[in-house]
């Protein structure tokens, strides 16, 4: 079940992140395989959405390296911008541009940075939109849309960059509850593809589905990784025992 | 976005933009009435005694057009004309230097930054008049240029300033998560901007704008201190002449004021318009 990943695509080695004196993240080390699920939990506060944002270096970290397809991304000579088109990344909050349509939500990216054709890049989009059920909706604005729908064009924006990758902070937080399992149905789906994921979520049905690892972080440090069988089942950490009785 | 508002940025300096949703009686419809029924009632007003329409000489001299100008225009009033030229180039100037100022003041680079900031500052410490006069004479020292293009200089230079407090305050209220959004597809800090952030920055802050292009239309009538014939220094040479100073200012200011309302529904009805993408918000 938990091999070690011999050839990471993303390898986090001992990253520290502090704001002012506080230490968000303190020496923390992770591998990710090509094609593995890992999936991040832990209380709020815990480190685990910086740790997410600091892989696509929307935090910037304090000591430590992140390396990402052999590609360290705190290195001034590698492109950020390069880097991040290989890393799709879904936020809590959808964070569509609500001044362009669903359509042109998903193909801004890709004409003004891939340099597609419109004619391609309009039909890769309207193909993932049929993904994630949401087709009918091309021509609307992302405000007459529900947060789920928003969500599903989301992942669907991300996607149409064609990213080896893809990071979720907490993509349901922001949901109504019944709205939480239409963006987990395309989660799953794109994990059954083989989707490289990094994911971090209070869904433990959902973790424990997908994940390959399941990764429990509380003040800043990696406490155990595990996989779910294994973490659910015989959770050796106490805090993670107390977290687990809390939520479950 | 479940945790967005729509932002209204209110620096008012110009008339108050109407609510689009506003029906009824409300501040625009009674004052826009008020200053059209003064307008219609002085045009036959009759004096008591000599028998003469003083007000509606006033109107017909402020309403002259200039026969020498090219077609369409040897048909309008001439002052008027000016003032809404002056505006309207001034207004041209003042979006791009706006909207440049506004940049560099977020700017992270220290010297931009400083930059626009000692400009505003400077700008906004120093009054219009006085900026008018400083670049009139200033300008006229270096180069000959026409009173007009002095004009416009002078205008652009000084709204340029504000309309770059006004840009700056559009694009802070942009939410961070969309530039995070955008930067995380790959897009750099200049795309981010220019196809995310300034969008809908330029929506947010299109009332601000619009008040100030009806405060800078109410402005050109400091120009009347240079040779610049415009409405107000129409007014003022009518007034020199007839001695009529009191019905001469009162039409004057009717005027302006039926502009700046009319000016003021305009962008109110445009900010109706802009808002497409907000309506049937569930």
């Amino acid at each position: 079940m938990s091999e070690i990943a011999n050839d990471p695509v993303i390898a986090i080695r001992q990253v520290s992140k502090l704001y002012g004196t506080l230490a968000a993240l303190k020496s923390v080390s992770l591998d990710v395989a090509a094609g593995e699920r890992v999936v991040i939990i832990g209380p709020s506060g815990s480190g685990k959405s910086t740790l997410l944002r600091s892989i696509n270096r929307l935090e910037t970290i304090s000591a430590g390296s992140i390396v990402v397809e052999g590609l360290d991304i705190n290195d001034p000579r590698n492109d950020i911008n390069t880097i991040r088109q290989d890393l799709g990344m879904v936020f809590q909050s959808f964070n569509l541009f609500p001044h362009k349509t669903v359509l042109q939500n998903l193909t801004l990216a890709p004409l003004k940075l891939r340099g597609v054709s419109r004619k391609e890049a309009e039909e890769r989009a309207k193909a993932l939109l049929l993904k994630v059920g949401l087709l009918d909706k091309a021509a609307t604005y992302p405000a007459t849309l529900s947060g789920g729908q928003q969500q599903r064009v989301a992942i669907a924006r991300a996607l149409a960059m064609q990213p080896k990758i893809m990071l979720f902070d907490e993509p349901t937080s922001a949901l109504d509850p019944e709205m939480i399992g239409e963006v987990l149905d395309v989660m799953v789906t794109l994990a059954r593809e083989g989707m490289t994921m990094v994911v971090v979520t209070h869904e433990m049905g959902f973790a424990r589905e997908v994940a390959d690892r399941i990764v429990f972080m509380d003040h800043g440090e990696i406490l155990e990784i595990a996989p779910p069988a294994e973490l659910f089942g015989n959770p050796r950490h106490p805090r993670l025992r107390q977290f687990l009785k809390q939520i479950l | 976005m479940s945790n967005q508002h729509p932002v209204r940025i209110e620096v008012t300096d110009g008339a108050s933009i109407p609510d689009p949703r506003e029906r009824g009686l409300n501040a625009w419809s009674l004052a826009f009435g008020a200053a059209v029924i003064a307008m219609v009632y002085l045009w036959f007003h009759q004096e008591a005694e000599s028998g003469e329409y003083t007000y509606r000489n006033i109107m017909a001299f402020l309403f002259e057009p200039d026969r020498s100008r090219m077609f369409p225009f040897n048909f309008m009033p001439d002052a008027l004309l000016v003032t809404f030229q002056i505006t309207f180039f001034s207004f041209l100037c003042t979006i791009p230097l706006g909207i440049l100022t506004g940049l560099g003041r977020l700017s992270r680079n220290r010297c931009l930054n400083l930059l626009t900031s000692t400009y505003v500052e400077v700008i906004r410490g120093v009054p219009l008049l006085v900026q008018l006069f400083y670049i009139y004479y200033a300008l006229g020292k270096i180069i000959q240029v026409p009173p007009l293009v002095s004009a416009v200089v002078a205008i652009s230079i000084c709204y340029g300033a504000y309309m770059g407090e006004v840009v700056r305050a559009g694009i802070l209220a942009v939410s961070p998560g969309q530039t995070e959004a955008a930067r995380s597809l790959g897009f750099n800090g200049a795309q981010t901007m220019w196809h995310v952030v300034l969008p809908q920055a330029l929506r947010t802050i299109l009332p601000p704008v619009g008040n100030e292009f009806i405060a800078m239309l109410k402005d050109t009538s400091l120009v009347s201190i240079m040779a610049v014939t415009d409405l107000f220094r129409r007014a003022r040479e009518y007034a020199a002449e007839s001695f009529d100073y009191f019905e001469t200012y009162t039409v004057v200011a009717l005027l302006y004021l039926i502009i700046t309302l009319l000016l003021s529904k305009a962008v109110s009805l445009m900010e109706g318009k802009l808002n497409y993408y907000e309506r049937n918000r569930k």
